[in-house]
């Protein structure tokens, strides 16, 4: 599904990504961790072309989607992102959110596009939402509502980029139980995260990232239990 | 103080009538305004830098000169830039157009640029086009935020109309005048003009209001 090959990203002299080399097949569920500023945010902004990789190979299904004749825009309709802060169109209310993509981009009428927007907001637990402006809705919501827009679109993929970590502790649940729900679909996820304990139980593989560079790549089994590089250690040692 | 309205009461009409014209010249000259503002400001925040460079030179010609000689200049000098004479009105709302796209380009600039980065990362990810993109999530939002300054352009606009008188033109200002030439009265008539100047700026300013009012739907 997705396969990256020597990835490297560089802000002028500052390398973030040194050389990622790794793959995901479909319907895996991925963790990113690391430290602050070890990359994994760039590498998953990477993945749908928000950050420009500066040398190496992404592959998403069969595009080469860093090469330049790829249509970018055909790639990322089919890669859906959650952000940490939701990002929401403030002057949309929600269901016009769910439905102003999938209806711009991929052509439905206005009614498939709000039959699926509705069925979506209510698989996320918000269906009495539909008519409220993103700013009525507390910090969860937002991140659900968030989720069930890049659903709208019917992605192959969702990459989520640090989806919890904007959110009052109270509402994290939430919406870990809405990307919970996504994984029992089968869906293919790469999630950046910091909840350990949602990364061990939801995860097939934790991608480990120091420094710019994938340190470990293991199941979460593994992982948790047995780090095997020192910096994996002493990062577990800290968070968990 | 003594004030003699009753002289100039039969020419009130006559300044009054003067209203459309002003209007007319306001109207066009806004329009043309915001839509070459809008494209002279997705110019300045172009990745093209020719692009960049064209607007900010735009901007500084029309920002850098009076915009009386702008007027004079395209009125008296248009047969010579586009071959024919064209008339007073042409030449006001073109001039007050162009100029005011300059100033209206600077305001959306700024507008566009306040707008959260993350809203256009979020179009682009759900592979919404550039245009698009720009159209109905961007501008919006822009739009909301630069609403009061926007509105300050349309009443500067509506009161700088007011040199159009320079070219001839039978505005309110203009009428005013030529009622204080026939009557020897030159205060009472031209503080008329000034009422009807106000009074038109408090309508603006309630129109303005009332905009904001229904944007902030959804805060």
């Amino acid at each position: 599904m997705i396969k990256v090959d020597n990835l490297h990203k560089s802000y002028g002299k500052l390398d973030v990504l040194k050389g990622i080399n790794t793959s995901i097949k479909e319907g895996e569920v991925v963790a990113v961790i690391g430290p602050s500023g070890s990359g994994k945010s760039t590498f998953l902004r990477c993945l749908n072309l928000l950050e420009q990789p500066t040398s190496g190979r992404i592959w998403i299904k069969e595009t080469d989607i860093t090469d330049k004749k790829a249509n970018i825009m055909k790639v990322r309709e089919n890669v859906g992102m959650v952000f940490q802060h939701f990002h929401l169109f403030p002057h949309k209310t929600v269901l016009d959110n769910l439905t102003y993509a999938p209806m711009k981009v991929k052509g439905l009428s206005k009614q498939e596009a709000q039959k699926q927007g509705r069925e979506l907001l209510k698989k996320v637990g918000l269906a009495d939402k539909e008519k409220q402006y993103p700013n009525k809705l507390s910090g969860g919501q937002k991140q659900r509502v968030a989720i069930a827009r890049a659903l709208a679109m019917n992605p192959d993929v969702m990459l989520f980029d640090e989806p919890t970590s904007a959110l009052d502790p109270e509402m994290v649940k939430e919406v870990l139980a809405v990307m919970k729900d996504l994984v029992h679909t089968g869906m293919t996820m790469v999630i950046v995260t910091h909840e350990m304990g949602f990364a061990r139980e939801v995860a097939d593989r934790i991608l480990f990232l120091d420094g710019g560079n994938l340190v470990e790549d293991a199941p979460p089994s593994e992982f948790f239990s047995s780090p095997k590089s020192q910096r994996a250690q002493e990062f577990l040692e800290k968070v968990l | 103080m003594n004030l003699d309205f009753e002289r100039i009461m039969p020419s009130l009409p006559y300044i009054l009538e003067g209203i459309p014209m002003t209007l007319k010249v306001v109207a066009v000259a806004a329009v043309i305004g915001i839509v070459l503002g809008i494209v002279l400001s997705l110019m300045k925040i172009s990745r093209m830098k020719p692009l960049k460079w064209i607007a900010d030179f735009y901007t500084s010609i029309f920002r850098g000169t009076p915009l009386v000689l702008q007027l004079m200049l395209i009125y008296f000098g248009s047969p010579q830039l586009f071959g024919v004479q064209i008339d007073a009105f042409e030449a006001a709302f073109l001039s007050f157009g162009l100029n005011s796209a300059a100033y209206i380009s600077e305001v959306i600039r700024g507008g566009i640029n306040a707008v959260d980065k993350g809203q256009r990362e979020a179009a682009l990810a759900l592979g919404v086009p550039y245009s698009s993109m720009m159209l109905s999530i961007i501008l919006p939002q822009a739009f909301k935020n630069i609403l009061p300054a926007l509105m300050n352009e349309f009443i500067t606009l509506t009161k700088e109309s007011a040199i159009v008188t320079t070219i001839g033109l039978a505005d309110i200002m203009r009428r005013s005048y030529i009622v204080g030439g026939e009557t020897y009265k030159f205060f009472e008539p031209i503080l008329f003009a000034g009422l009807i100047y106000y009074v038109m700026v408090m309508i603006l300013t309630v129109i303005g209001k009332l905009v904001e009012g229904r944007m902030k739907r959804s805060d």
